[in-house]
């Protein structure tokens, strides 16, 4: 399946610091239709119908996400654009923001018209500050053209720069650093559609899944339903970087195959393997290539990174772990603990200090961490461990002395 | 950095002040968080606890550029090792420590988000990207 340009179809094609190039090529004319001419309630029956689901990894559908927050009781209701990419080998949505901030906001504008919301925050992490400037500069031109005025109250989006951390962008952490505190994830439920920021009903989406709303407005979701799998609807963007010879950002059909992506766009090598997903991504080997990308199979939020045959799989994965270890916010124990305790066992058996039983309370604590882990960064920091393990044991074998 | 905001609750919203406080010293001097803790009726402990989460929030002076170079996988993958051989050399300084003039603070951090241009490192606000070590010290001299 060849690239597609849906949520980047308007990148290079409009100045990101001219509001005017993207009304010239259809902009807000989706907010427009969807403000004049649809219900609330029937714009999230579209989305729903779309089969949308969440692009920052978890997948869980945004309809259902809007209907619960919408049918919330009370009036004060926010909506939170998630811009808090810290995924490693993850640039994506630096792409999209560099090139196209304006369908971001009318994204936001049609979620706040669907759920009530009168208040949006974009939370971009610290590293995109570079980006700052031009997303203010966006926002308020939108504003100064009165382009968020239309749905009977107006909404006003506010960005925040985040203080760094990966873990903030974990949707109840980033909101705990919204409100002001350490950006440790909360015990849910409550969800955020009935209990987000400040306590209220909030939609906190990710940068990619609000630039397919506009879309979906304008084409319909039957449209967006013919591309892509069964559960998979629409394309996915992904961000590739690694042993590659064309590193960078791509948007394909759901369903397009690792192959396809790695190696006819991005033109990898000798292949050993690919971790798609970022630090929390599965491995794949080359043999298995052949693997849809998509939610029934393998996806995350975007990132893949290539390793050629040259390289030390245990030092990659010692890394990864190394990665974790840092970013735990420390809150759990199985986490804080857990991502320590393998990064030195994986650090000895780098070292060639290693032992076979290692690998078994490896295997263990793996176990214990993903039962147990209070969010999805302890539980799955041990992925992409085990999966090494099962896909490349006699690495493991060369590095352990016995 | 904080858009102007219209949110009462955020006006006590510590991580905003502590912030601004930041954005005035470059980093959060011990006496600004007995003045915070005071202000926002809090124990200290709970400024602290915020401020020590997040790395952009240091409590101790910084040097007038901080220097970020990647360390993650995508950026080790392209040999991101001479470029931090290079900056120490430049500097004169370890990961974690300030030059003698004060001029540059250097970190080694986790993914920034360049690595279609690996290996990547961050100046203050600015990235740079594809980097070779003989293009470091022309870099730095840019700062100086």
């Amino acid at each position: 399946m060849p690239q597609k340009s849906l949520v980047l179809r308007n990148c290079g094609l409009i100045d990101p610091q001219d509001v005017d190039s993207y009304l010239a090529r259809g902009g807000f004319e989706a907010l427009r239709w969807v403000q004049s001419g649809m219900t609330p309630a029937q714009v999230i029956e579209e989305v729903k119908r779309s089969g949308l689901r969440g692009r920052g990894g978890g997948g869980f559908p945004t309809g259902l996400k809007w209907e619960e927050t919408a049918r919330s009781p009370g009036r004060t209701k926010y909506i939170i654009c998630n811009a808090s990419e810290g995924e490693v080998g993850a640039f994506k949505d630096r792409y999209i923001l560099e090139g196209d901030p304006f369908t971001l906001i009318e994204g936001i504008a049609i979620a706040a018209y669907a759920v009530g919301a009168t208040k949006a925050y974009i939370y971009l992490r610290s590293e995109y500050v570079h980006l700052a400037g031009l997303m203010a500069h966006a926002i308020a031109q939108v504003n100064r053209n009165g382009l968020l005025d239309g749905g009977g109250q107006a909404l006003e989006i506010e960005l925040r720069l985040g203080n760094g951390g990966y873990v903030c962008g974990e949707e109840t952490a980033l909101m705990e650093s919204l409100e002001g505190r350490r950006g440790e994830p909360r015990v849910r439920p409550p969800f955020p559609p009935s209990q987000g920021l400040l306590g209220f009903p909030t939609v906190i989406n990710n940068v990619e899944t609000l630039m397919n709303v506009p879309w979906i407005m304008a084409k319909g979701a039957d449209r967006f339903c013919e591309m892509g799998t069964p559960q998979s609807k629409g394309t996915k963007v992904f961000s590739i970087s690694g042993d590659v010879e064309r590193p960078g950002t791509y948007e394909l059909e759901m369903g397009s195959s690792l192959n396809e992506l790695a190696h006819e766009i991005a033109l990898a090598g000798d292949v050993k393997m690919v971790q798609v997903g970022g630090a929390l991504g599965r491995i794949v080997p080359a043999d298995r290539m052949e693997v849809p990308l998509s939610y029934e199979t393998v996806l995350g939020a975007g990132p893949v990174i290539v390793f050629d045959r040259g390289r030390d799989v245990v030092d990659i994965i010692y890394r990864t772990m190394q990665f974790f270890a840092e970013e735990s916010c420390g809150k759990c124990a199985p986490c804080r603990e857990g991502t320590q305790a393998m990064m030195e066992t994986l650090a000895r058996i780098v070292d060639g200090k290693g032992f076979r039983k290692d690998l078994k309370a490896l295997e263990q604590l793996s176990g214990a961490m993903m039962l147990t882990s209070s969010c999805g960064l302890g539980q799955a920091a041990p992925v992409p461990l085990m999966d090494s393990l099962r896909y490349f044991s006699e690495e493991y074998d060369t590095h352990i002395r016995e | 950095m904080t858009s102007g905001t219209s949110d009462a609750r955020m006006e006590k919203n510590l991580l905003v002040l502590l912030e601004r406080t930041r954005n005035v010293y470059g980093y959060i001097p011990d006496d600004a968080v007995m003045d915070l803790a005071d202000q926002l009726g809090i124990p200290v402990v709970e400024v602290y606890a915020a401020a020590t989460f997040y790395r952009a929030l240091p409590l101790k002076p910084m040097g007038k550029h901080t220097i970020k170079v990647c360390k993650s996988v995508p950026c080790y993958l392209k040999h991101n090792q001479p470029i931090i051989e290079a900056v120490e050399r430049e500097l004169g300084i370890a990961p974690g420590q300030t030059s003698h003039d004060g001029l540059f603070s250097l970190e080694l951090v986790n993914c920034i988000g360049a690595c279609d241009k690996a290996p990547a490192m961050m100046i203050d606000d600015d990235v740079f990207g594809n980097l070779t070590p003989e293009m470091v010290a022309e870099i730095l001299a840019g700062y100086r």
